[in-house]
């Protein structure tokens, strides 16, 4: 048997992993910052960008070969994911097919679904976006109300209603979501999940302006819009368990893993190193905020060794389930713990904008998105502690989120 | 890559929990140290994890005592586990002393209870002196060992009862004083003795939560389990959280300390701030959602709030290890990261 000794090395194939990346980054990442992908010229830039890396197989390497990956281990998965976010790479405008979408076709999609809309998305090519919130169903996903009537004529599916807060949904090409298929059903009943092409009759895409300005979401009203049978993922009916089942291996791993934060933490430490050389003019003495540099760092630290210890575990064969509300309340708190100690190390200069600002206006948005934080400690305190569930008809049962943005 | 206890780790942690819930339940918790307890603890292995094999010991490390400590804080038992490994990893440095070498082995089978202080004012009072067969003190780089019988002892107050804090005088003659320099075995043991009470408070941390979550589960008010609120909820959550993450951070400690990593010094002190941090959470916490009952020496709850008070602060507190890392980290040259 072999010995599960405690082994914090990476091996000869996971170093020359990482090498092999971080060459590459150097070579490629822009030399200045590609404008906002929340813009027009900024989305297409961004596009390109998702090419070049698709080309040299670095845009999905934990994806099998055949889809454009590398069939990258989980441990391998992490690496690039530091050397990524540590070069200053630009960030993920394919992020919520990817990460997102992309496991539940792996898991539910036929082989057709597969290779028709896999590459493309890893490409680049297509942007996908999430269709999951409605004006009324926010935290409570399973009160979701727009619907689809079958059209058998045609073969396929008419969907009516409105989804809102759909991130990159300004400019990107497909949406896939939640529709009631069942009118009869209730909740969580009688949903299917589906893909919409939003170019299509029928579809209006309002954006909506963030914090920061851009329009970084979007509205999208859908008046008597055809899916055709080859777009519905999974079974019709089945919509539920095809979006729950992703959510919760994913949401921590995929979506947010540590290396951003890491990469952040590092530049938190460099900003207080300049600030406490006078290199900026901050208005209070750097040692009150040595410690506040500490905290955030370290939690970036103990959130890289808590990823390290749930890889173990899925190597082992354990499931991580629940668990993954624990990833998603640590790293929200730390990422907006991370840039907050940032604007006030900036002190008069924080609010001249840059990218600390950007990054601290965006993480305000991470303990309310992919579910918010309260829903993931009722969670927590429910599946994790086993404490009582809060009485039914209050507010019902509630539906588990897992959006990403 | 692997971050987990191993499964000798794991199958020494079942053992000792065993022997713990047969042999430390409250109410004998209560009573204080046993040297009953300690015998029985020694049987296992539990005293002489870190001597040596060739003074009687098991010769494991700092993993190891990482998965015992977490029991010992669990099981919220009074004896000198930490106190033990650390001890016998300075006594293992000068094993060419007889007094070395006889009293590893009287740790190895539970003949002698140590009573260990490597750090703070030379005139605070010394854990487990009270009940101590000899004390180990260091002051500066010099480590300095002396019997209990030959050395004064005069029992502390102490908030935690089951400590045995005492102060303690061992320098009335030369004779029988054990007196050694040795800079980097007192660096060193004091970085295990922060991994182990930083294991030790995670245990108690995670025995709060597990009474209070019973009791939140059973109290009813409104007509409704009192867990059933969200502000109880989120406060339990929270405690989990800061336990489960804290408990990798002290898995990898363990480990750059077994294995000489450079980050060694900055690894063991973000353990401890983690595990102060977590367990001083847990106990404000737990306390808030056991109510009045919580604010009891009736209620059971008081035996890990006082271990919590008392070792949140031992070996270094969170502000001290705090201060450490920065040094490290915001200095010159911070140590590289592991892994
Ligand atoms: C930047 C950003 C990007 C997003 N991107 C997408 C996207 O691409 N696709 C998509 O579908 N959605 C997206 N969302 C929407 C996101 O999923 C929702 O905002 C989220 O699920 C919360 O829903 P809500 O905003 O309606 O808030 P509500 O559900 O109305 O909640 C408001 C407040 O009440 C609290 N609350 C609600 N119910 C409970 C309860 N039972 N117990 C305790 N507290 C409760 C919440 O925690 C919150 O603090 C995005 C959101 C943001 C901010």
């Amino acid at each position: 048997m072999l010995a599960q000794v405690t082994d914090l090395i990476f091996s000869v194939t996971e170093e020359a992993f990482r090498r092999e990346i971080r060459d590459w980054l150097a070579r490629h990442v822009p030399s200045e910052p590609l404008p906002s992908m929340d813009t027009p010229d900024g989305f297409e830039a961004h596009r390109r960008w998702e090419r070049h890396l698709y080309d040299a197989r670095w845009a999905v390497v934990s994806w099998p070969a055949e889809y454009g990956g590398r069939g990258a281990s989980l441990v391998e998965w992490l690496i690039f994911e530091e050397e990524y976010w540590r070069s200053g790479a630009p960030g993920r405008v394919s992020q919520n097919g990817i990460f997102l979408f992309a496991p539940a076709v792996f898991a539910y999609g036929t082989e057709e679904q597969k290779r028709r809309v896999l590459p493309p998305m890893a490409a680049g090519e297509e942007i996908w976006v999430q269709g999951w919130s409605e004006p009324e169903a926010g935290s409570d996903l399973a009160a979701l109300r727009s619907r689809a009537v079958r059209d058998g004529r045609r073969g396929g599916w008419r969907l009516t209603g409105q989804k809102t807060w759909s991130s990159r949904g300004t400019y990107g090409h497909r949406m896939f979501g939640l529709f009631r298929t069942d009118a009869r059903a209730e909740r969580h009943h009688g949903l299917t999940y589906l893909m919409v092409d939003l170019a299509a009759d029928g579809v209006t895409v309002r954006p909506i302006r963030q914090l920061g300005g851009e329009p970084g979401f979007a509205e999208v009203f859908l008046d008597d819009v055809f899916v055709p049978d080859a777009d519905v993922l999974g079974e019709p009916g089945e919509g539920w368990r095809v979006a729950m089942s992703t959510t919760g291996d994913e949401r921590g791993l995929s979506l947010r893993g540590p290396g951003r934060f890491l990469a952040a933490a590092d530049r938190l430490v460099e900003l207080y190193r300049r600030v406490s050389a006078g290199e900026e003019a901050g208005t209070d003495t750097p040692n009150a905020f040595r410690d506040a540099v500490v905290d955030a760092w370290m939690r970036a630290e103990s959130y890289r060794l808590y990823t390290f210890r749930t890889v173990t575990r899925l190597g082992d064969g354990q499931r991580v389930g629940a668990q993954s509300s624990l990833n998603k309340v640590f790293w929200s708190e730390l990422d907006l713990n991370l840039h907050a100690t940032a604007q006030r190390l900036l002190g008069p200069w924080a609010e001249t904008g840059g990218p600390w600002l950007d990054g601290y206006l965006f993480s305000l948005a991470g303990p309310i998105y992919a579910g918010t934080n309260e829903i993931q400690r009722n969670v927590i305190a429910e599946r994790l502690l086993g404490l009582p569930k809060e009485p039914k008809g209050s507010n019902g049962e509630k539906g588990e989120k897992g959006e990403g943005r | 890559m692997r971050l987990a206890p191993t499964a000798d780790e794991e199958l020494f942690a079942r053992t000792v929990r065993a022997v713990l819930e047969r042999r430390c339940a409250p109410r004998e918790v209560r009573a204080g140290f046993a040297r009953g307890r300690w015998a029985e603890l020694a049987e296992i292995g539990v005293t002489g994890l870190l001597v040596p094999e060739e003074h009687g010991g098991l010769g494991l490390g700092a993993g190891a005592l990482v998965a015992v400590a977490e029991e010992a804080g669990r099981a919220c038992a009074p004896e000198p586990v930490v106190e033990a490994a650390v001890a016998a990893t300075l006594l293992a440095r000068v094993d060419a002393d007889g007094r070395a070498r006889e009293w590893l082995r009287a740790l190895a089978v539970g003949a002698a209870v140590p009573a260990v202080r490597l750090a703070g004012p030379g005139t605070a009072p010394v854990a487990h002196a009270a009940h101590a067969n000899f004390v180990l003190v260091a002051d500066g780089d010099t480590l300095y060992g002396r019997s209990a019988a030959e050395a004064y002892i005069h029992p502390a107050p102490g908030v935690d009862p089951g400590r045995g804090l005492a102060y303690v005088d061992m320098s009335m003659s030369p004779d029988g004083l054990l007196a050694v320099r040795q800079e980097q075995a007192v660096t060193r043991a004091a970085r295990l003795g922060a991994i182990g009470a930083a294991a030790d408070l995670l245990g108690a941390a995670r025995a709060m939560l597990d009474l209070t979550v019973r009791h939140a589960r059973q109290r009813h008010q409104f007509g409704r389990p009192i867990g059933s609120y969200q502000a109880v909820k989120h406060q339990l959550a929270d405690v989990l959280s800061a336990v489960e993450f804290a408990h990798p951070v002290v898995l990898r400690a363990a480990y750059s300390h077994e294995h000489g990593r450079p980050s060694a010094g900055r690894d063991a002190a973000m353990a401890k701030v983690f595990a102060s941090d977590a367990a001083d959470l847990a106990a404000r916490s737990c306390l808030q959602v056991h109510g009045a009952i919580g604010y009891t020496q009736e209620c059971d709850l008081v035996l890990w709030l006082r271990r919590v008070w008392a070792l949140s602060a031992a070996w270094g507190d969170a502000a001290h290890h705090r201060a450490a890392i920065a040094a490290d980290l915001l200095g010159p040259a911070p140590a590289p990261p592991c892994p």
